[in-house]
């Protein structure tokens, strides 16, 4: 009981119920689509069953930039509008960002070693994609070192738009240059076989996108209430338990 | 705080016209991951002895692997021209005839390539095999031509 009031008065709710049941669900999904992968999938007849590490690491991929388009968004909306919100929301969806850009690096490199013979090489997409990473990685230690919210809004925001431009140029590297890394598979190059198995994972990996940003964001908001809450302290001059 | 403000400002416009300059400029056109045998061999004499990367198809046919000495030789091409590579080690699995390849090493003045490192450039198909097929049978070439002797 007196745990709730505590609660209440740092101003933090419980998690809505929406969001821990749609997290369920999301680890479900990505538990059920890589499960459907493996049962379904034959072994390629170039690399066997290493096809199978497409359904971890192009999921992490597609789901990587959908993350910065929302980065992107967010940004343009802060620096048009100022709202607070956009600017949280952006900083949540650069972090998970990153993170699913990290796991497209590790995953593209575990599949790498054994099919190219190498973990890792210069070549154009794999380059644009570490600097995509070390881009949001940048955005993330940007936002921890500056403490005005003002500033740390608009800074990130520049970053953050400059960092999301950077999608489009690691999407097309495999066109535009020449490259270690193969071309994008289309439905026409990729057997029916594996088709519903990369698409399931695909939509299971963007739940959980969902799910990371929206508690992200949770996160976020309560970060920002006891900011506020240990400025206005700070200038009446006394402790937070007033 | 103006002048913070200015340095940020200027930052960002170098950062930006850098980056743009990279990626749309005269730089766009030369990052050149690996050349093609035609490309290496257009370089004339200031092709031997530098090291490169070097792209193309295994020449089916012309693998000739001793796994007792771990020594592998095959022609290299690029539809037009082709280059003799010589690698030491095992290759990746995926290695087999009219695989792309790219090797980085040096072309010795004997005309054949002295690779220290390849690579195995695969294309974006993904093919089930036919049914009864075995998968082993296709991707372990280079193992099961040991076997056969």
């Amino acid at each position: 009981m007196s745990e709730r009031i505590d609660q209440r008065r740092a101003g933090v709710e419980r998690a809505p119920a929406w969001l821990v049941v749609a997290s369920a669900v999301a680890l479900a999904a990505v538990i059920g689509a890589q499960i459907f992968g493996f049962r379904t999938s034959p072994p390629d007849m170039a690399m066997g069953d290493l096809q199978k590490i497409m359904y971890v690491h192009v999921p992490a991929a597609w789901n990587a930039f959908l993350a910065f388009f929302v980065v992107f968004w967010a940004s343009v909306v802060y620096l048009w509008r100022r709202t607070e919100r956009a600017d949280l929301l952006a900083a949540s969806a650069a972090e998970v960002g990153a993170v699913f850009t990290g796991l497209t690096l590790l995953l593209g490199s575990i599949w790498g070693r054994p099919t190219w013979g190498v973990w890792w090489t210069w070549d154009a997409r794999l380059t644009s994609t570490a600097v995509l990473f070390i881009i949001f990685v940048g955005y993330l230690a940007l936002r921890s070192f500056t403490d005005d919210p003002d500033r740390r809004g608009r800074w990130s925001a520049a970053v953050g738009i400059f960092g999301a431009l950077n999608v489009p140029i690691v999407y097309m590297s495999v066109r535009w240059w020449r490259t270690l890394h193969q071309v994008q598979s289309t439905p026409e190059t990729l057997s029916p076989a594996y088709r519903a198995a990369l698409r399931l994972n695909g939509l299971a990996f963007l739940l959980l996108l969902i799910v990371f940003i929206a508690w992200r964001y949770r996160a976020a908001r309560i970060e920002r209430r006891a900011e506020l809450v240990a400025e206005e302290a700070a200038l009446q001059g006394s402790g937070l338990h007033v | 705080m103006k002048g913070r403000r200015g340095v940020l400002i200027v930052g960002t416009v170098l950062v930006l016209s850098g980056f743009g300059y990279l990626v749309w400029g005269g730089l766009g056109s030369n990052i050149v991951y690996f050349l093609t045998p035609t490309e290496l061999l257009a370089k004339g004499s200031a092709a031997y002895e530098a090291p490169v990367r070097l792209g193309g198809q295994v020449v089916a046919g012309s693998i000739d692997w001793d796994p007792g000495a771990l020594d592998l030789r095959f022609q290299l091409s690029d539809g037009t021209s082709s280059l003799e590579v010589r690698s030491k080690g095992a290759p990746p699995a995926m290695f087999k005839d009219t695989m792309g390849v790219v090797v980085e090493g040096t072309l010795n003045r004997a005309g054949v390539f002295e690779s220290t490192n390849l690579m195995v450039r695969h294309s974006n198909e993904y093919t089930a095999p036919p049914e009864g097929h075995r998968p082993v049978d296709t991707y372990q070439t280079l193992i099961r031509e040991e076997d056969d002797g």
